[in-house]
């Protein structure tokens, strides 16, 4: 067992509410959560449909291991069509929202259609009730949460919520859970925000006690934890830096994408990274980072709980933010921060502080900003669209005053809530935008980490780095060391990474885990606690599934091999300086090896052959 | 030797781990609404507080209790809710100044930490020491020690 094996059915247009079980048959194939939600959604809707129209579904999901005491098994995920891709969206949050949905009895919630007026889901066990939001529509996601403790007077429930950037149509919104974790990429927000859902509120109180073999389970949790406990990144860095512990590794790789890519290393990375978060400020004598927090279940706890400077311009009239909350993440840190030229930490962390307020996903926004400000300096966009500001790289004022007009979608803001493809479009330099597929690039530069190139040119939901994180390879040496600025080789590593991604998400587990654990410490935990025999070469072969399912899903939405390229600066323009100066991204090089890999055409096309070895829908 | 519970709010990061496993081994399935150890996010303040029962010498519990249905156990000083006893009342809830005693709704019975018997799962799953299981005569016995670490004893030398 470990699923609970029942789905529940919300139709917003209808707003009816109908629990039924789960397809067995597809979670055999697909396990769970990223997986088993994308067979739904190609069971159930046109690729070609309008992604912020009611025929769009929205599925949130968990998986087997989702509920339970193995460490980081606290996942959900959120699948549906992006709006800003217009392929497969799969955003993956932690926190205490999955568990809860577990503890509930449900496996996943599929919302269908679009209400007429705003509503929110309140969950309870097996009661699920459809409740008017038409007083909390235009509120943050943190005075909404505010609103529905208040209002259900349950200190225990977990709520999952959109901001005001996601009712005013921003691409990138992001679906807020426990106030500071998200389902970030990609626009689900926008897409919850399109069908008129406010938020899911959730209480579980049934627990979850099925799994299969109870003390084999405890095993091999057990000793997965102690491989966690005892390994450098999870067990002390990830612990003590979170992922920032990366800034200034990248920095020194010279890879870290600096101001909307022209550089390729940034000055101020010291003043930004992990370190930096640690370092008493000269105000009050208290360092950035107030302490490290957990999602649930999970003993890694790289989770950076955080304060502003209260000093600082940001916040100094503002006591309202003068709280703990969610601090920088690696990711959000470089977009909000090299990306956009801006070294101050503070106007970093209110910035994030704003994302998590209002559900943007920091990355798009960050990376849109960088877009804009490049915009700036040539001259295209000025302080008339601007209202007066003065939106240059490395203004931590331009940077803030962004944040606060996204998040509620005021004056050009909303330019900002288009995404850096739409932006650039719209002000007549497309080859400004650093996207592929129309997502914003993450925090490493292909042209120093050559393995990434090919994993942002291929991943089925836009540039992203959690599709095939072979920087753990090229850069960390996990599981074993290649060299970033070598493409030979790096379309197997790529596959293989994206393979074993696929089915570490659709499990229920953090792919942090996988600084620490291979398929070998994962399979036994899914086998124990499932139905079945679980394999690591059964999990390898669930991930290449789902993976060619969200390919083909792709290429029946009209996204064909053509798209599978970077912005010309990566492929032409050599960097700037450090170890891969000169360098451009070599994905020509290993985009054929890559598809003939996969079974694809030489033009990147699925092919029936490898539509019917992995028993693809037709 | 008599131990006890001892938690370190400091080291605590919220993950529940202690929760998932009390319940698990004291109710059959991971449920933290069931849990007998409780962690608490004070958000704001950016800070975690596991809480549970501390097992009283004079527990108002057991003093409280009409049927005598809560019991020392003499092995580990835990203070045991004997659920063949316990007809619910609900005057041990009352009368336990932390609120650790609580009504389980679908048991009828009132349900307390008892240690797991002397092997506490809480302690075993904590991933970070903030809750240990330790001399009940010297809780503050690794408090003591960082903050003799931190004695200047320079000018004795």
């Amino acid at each position: 067992m470990s699923w609970t094996r029942k789905i529940l059915r919300v139709n917003l247009t209808n707003g009816t509410v109908q629990d039924e079980p789960l397809n067995m048959e597809w979670a055999n194939d697909y396990l769970g959560q990223r997986g088993l939600a994308t067979r739904y959604l190609v069971d159930e809707i046109d690729p070609k449909c309008d992604a912020l129209g009611p025929d769009n579904k929205l599925i949130m999901t968990t998986g087997p291991l989702t509920g339970t005491i193995a460490s980081t098994g606290g996942r959900y995920s959120v699948v549906c069509k992006s709006p800003l891709t217009g392929a497969v969206a799969c955003s993956n949050s932690g926190g205490f929202f999955g568990a809860e949905m577990k503890f509930a009895g449900w496996d996943m919630v599929i919302f269908e259609g679009k209400s007429a007026s705003p509503v929110y889901l309140h969950i309870e066990n097996d009661v699920a009730r459809l409740m008017p939001a038409d007083d909390l529509w235009g509120q943050s996601v943190w005075a909404a949460d505010h609103a529905l403790r208040q209002k259900h007077q349950d200190p225990q429930v977990r709520i999952a919520c959109v901001g005001r950037s996601a009712e005013q149509g921003c691409l990138y919104a992001a679906i807020v859970n426990d106030l500071h974790r998200a389902a970030g990429r990609s626009g689900v927000g926008t897409v919850m925000a399109s069908k008129n859902l406010k938020a899911v509120v959730v209480r579980g109180t049934e627990g979850m006690g099925n799994v299969a073999d109870p003390s084999q389970f405890m095993q091999t949790v057990k000793a997965g934890k102690k491989v966690l406990a005892e390994n450098a990144v999870t067990g002390q860095g990830l612990p003590a830096y979170g992922t920032q512990v990366l800034m200034n590794v990248i920095n020194e790789v010279g890879a870290l994408p600096t101001r909307n890519m022209r550089d390729i290393q940034f000055e101020g990375a010291n003043e930004v990274g992990g370190e930096a978060m640690h370092e008493p400020r000269k105000s009050d004598g208290k360092p950035n980072l107030t302490t490290n927090g957990a999602c649930y279940a999970c003993t890694i706890a790289c989770g950076r709980i955080s304060t502003i400077d209260r000093t600082h311009f940001s916040v100094k009239d503002k006591p309202e933010y003068w709280i703990n909350s969610g601090g920088l993440e690696y990711e959000a840190a470089w977009a909000l921060g090299p990306d956009t030229g801006v070294d101050d930490i503070d106007a970093l962390t209110y910035a994030n502080f704003l994302c998590n307020e209002d559900g943007m996903d920091p990355i798009s926004f960050g990376s849109t900003v960088a877009a804009a400000m490049e915009l700036f300096e040539e001259g295209v966009i000025t302080t008339e669209h601007t209202g007066g500001m003065e939106l240059k790289f490395g203004s931590a004022e331009a940077l803030c005053w962004a944040a606060e007009v996204t998040a509620k979608g005021e004056g050009f803001g909303v330019d900002l809530g288009l995404g850096s493809k739409r932006l650039c479009e719209k002000y007549g330099r497309p080859e400004l935008s650093m996207t592929v597929k129309g997502q914003e690039f993450p925090a490493y530069d292909p042209r120093g980490i050559q393995g990434m190139g090919l994993a942002y040119a291929t991943s089925n939901r836009g540039a992203c780095h959690l599709r095939g994180y072979t920087v753990a390879s090229e850069i960390l040496g996990i599981p074993e060391k290649t060299d970033p600025l070598e493409s030979g080789g790096k379309a197997g590593l790529v596959k293989a990474f994206q393979d074993a991604t696929a089915a570490v998400d659709s499990a229920g587990l953090c792919i942090f885990t996988t600084f620490a654990w291979t398929m070998d410490d994962i399979a036994p935990q899914v086998d124990a606690a499932c139905e079945g025999d679980w394999s690591t070469e059964r999990m390898m072969e669930v991930g290449e599934r789902i993976w060619n399912l969200e390919r083909d899903f792709n290429q029946k939405a009209g996204i064909s091999g053509a798209e599978d390229t970077l912005p010309t600066r990566l492929l032409k323009e050599g960097a700037g300086s450090g170890p891969a100066q000169g360098r451009v991204s070599d994905l020509d090089q290993m985009l054929p090896e890559y598809y003939q890999l996969r079974g694809y055409g030489a033009d990147g096309s699925m092919t029936d052959e490898t539509r019917q070895k992995w028993s693809l829908p037709a | 030797m008599q131990k006890s519970l001892h938690i370190d709010p400091g080291k605590c990061t919220g993950c529940l781990q202690c929760e998932a496993a009390c319940s698990l081994v004291n109710e059959g399935a991971v449920n933290p609404s069931k849990s007998r150890i409780k962690v608490f996010n004070f958000h704001d303040e950016g800070r975690f507080v596991p809480y549970t029962c501390t097992q009283c010498d004079e527990a108002w519990c057991m003093q409280a209790c009409p049927v005598d249905a809560i019991v020392l156990n003499p092995e580990n000083g835990s203070k045991d809710v004997l659920n063949d006893v316990c007809v619910g009342c609900k005057v041990c809830t009352i009368a336990c100044p932390f609120g650790t005693i609580n009504y389980n709704s679908s048991t009828g019975k009132v349900v307390k930490c008892d240690l797991c018997g002397g092997d506490p799962e809480c302690v075993a799953a904590c991933p970070t020491q903030a809750i240990t299981y330790v001399d009940a005569n010297a809780t503050g016995l690794d408090k003591m020690r960082a903050w003799a670490a931190k004695t200047d004893n320079a000018a004795g030398a």
